[in-house]
């Protein structure tokens, strides 16, 4: 099923793989939440360039504008709305015990992983090969995510609009704090 | 590639695992469940190119969830902060009975 790709692409694949991950363990291991943030942000940016590598240009797109760009905002915003710049105030890590326990937990998640890996995927499920590039030729990039989006998955994009007022009406009224109880 | 990326997406997402399980900052713990939530996003587009364009439809969606889990997730932060004066998880034990 893997086909034959040129040594720059996987060149390319494993450096932004590397990036990724390598943001992913120092953000993992910061405790200031401003540096964490944006180590993250690497992460979303190297994951972003993963996606376009896989025929996913507008889902990069979005990776960086979403996430990189409109929650890691949030995020910031949020720390600098708490106040949290002195050392007291940052939590610390918890201790030995809870670390080795949480080290065990990945190892048996992996290897659970490593476990579903192996399945063999359904062969009638599977497009032909070129079936996504002659789809990226035909309704360009955003196209080819579209027409399935507003065909295929119309009520479940109607759903989210929903989700997302329920968001936004609920992110106020936790926001507005003890003036709700007040009126 | 989905054999790299596959592996990519599983550190990934056992890296915010552990990074909910160590971390007592609450604002580090949500950014965790971020990097998860991304990580399930790499796999969704690695087997978009076998199973077609529905992979990527579902990244569209997680990403739409995620943004709304991270507007009302840092409200409730906010509200717990105003209330405690501290996001630290050692502090906020109220179910811990």
């Amino acid at each position: 099923m893997e086909q034959h790709y040129p040594l720059f692409y996987v060149f390319h694949f494993y450096l932004f793989g590397v990036v990724a991950l390598a943001s992913a363990i120092a953000f993992v291991t910061r405790k200031s939440p401003v540096a964490a943030a944006l180590w993250l942000v690497n992460t979303m940016f190297g994951l972003a360039a993963l996606y376009v590598m896989l025929d996913a240009q507008f889902i990069g797109v979005m990776q960086v504008l979403v996430y990189a760009g409109a929650i890691m905002v949030v995020f910031l915003f949020v720390v600098m709305l708490l106040n949290l710049g002195h050392p007291s105030e940052l939590a610390d890590a918890r201790g030995t015990g809870w670390k080795l326990a949480a080290g065990l937990v990945g190892l048996g998640l992996i290897s659970e992983i490593m476990i579903i890996l192996r399945a063999k995927l359904p062969e009638q499920l599977i497009v032909p090969r070129d079936f996504n590039e002659q789809q990226l030729q035909k309704l360009n990039a955003v196209g080819a995510v579209a027409a399935p989006l507003f065909k295929d998955y119309l009520l479940a994009f109607e759903l989210t609009s929903v989700l997302l007022l329920v968001a936004i009406a609920g992110a106020v009224i936790l926001g507005r704090g003890r003036s709700v109880s007040a009126s | 590639m989905l054999a790299e990326s596959l592996a990519l997406t599983a550190a990934l997402f056992v890296i915010g695992v552990i990074g909910v399980l160590v971390h007592r900052n609450a604002i580090i713990i949500f950014m965790c469940v971020e990097l998860m939530l991304t990580a399930v996003n790499l796999t969704f587009v690695a087997f978009s190119r076998y199973y077609g364009m529905a992979g990527q439809v579902f990244v569209v969606f997680v990403m739409t969830v995620s943004a709304a889990e991270a507007a009302v997730g840092l409200a409730i932060i906010i509200a717990i902060f105003r209330h405690r004066q501290t996001i630290n998880m050692k502090d906020i034990n109220l179910l811990k009975g």
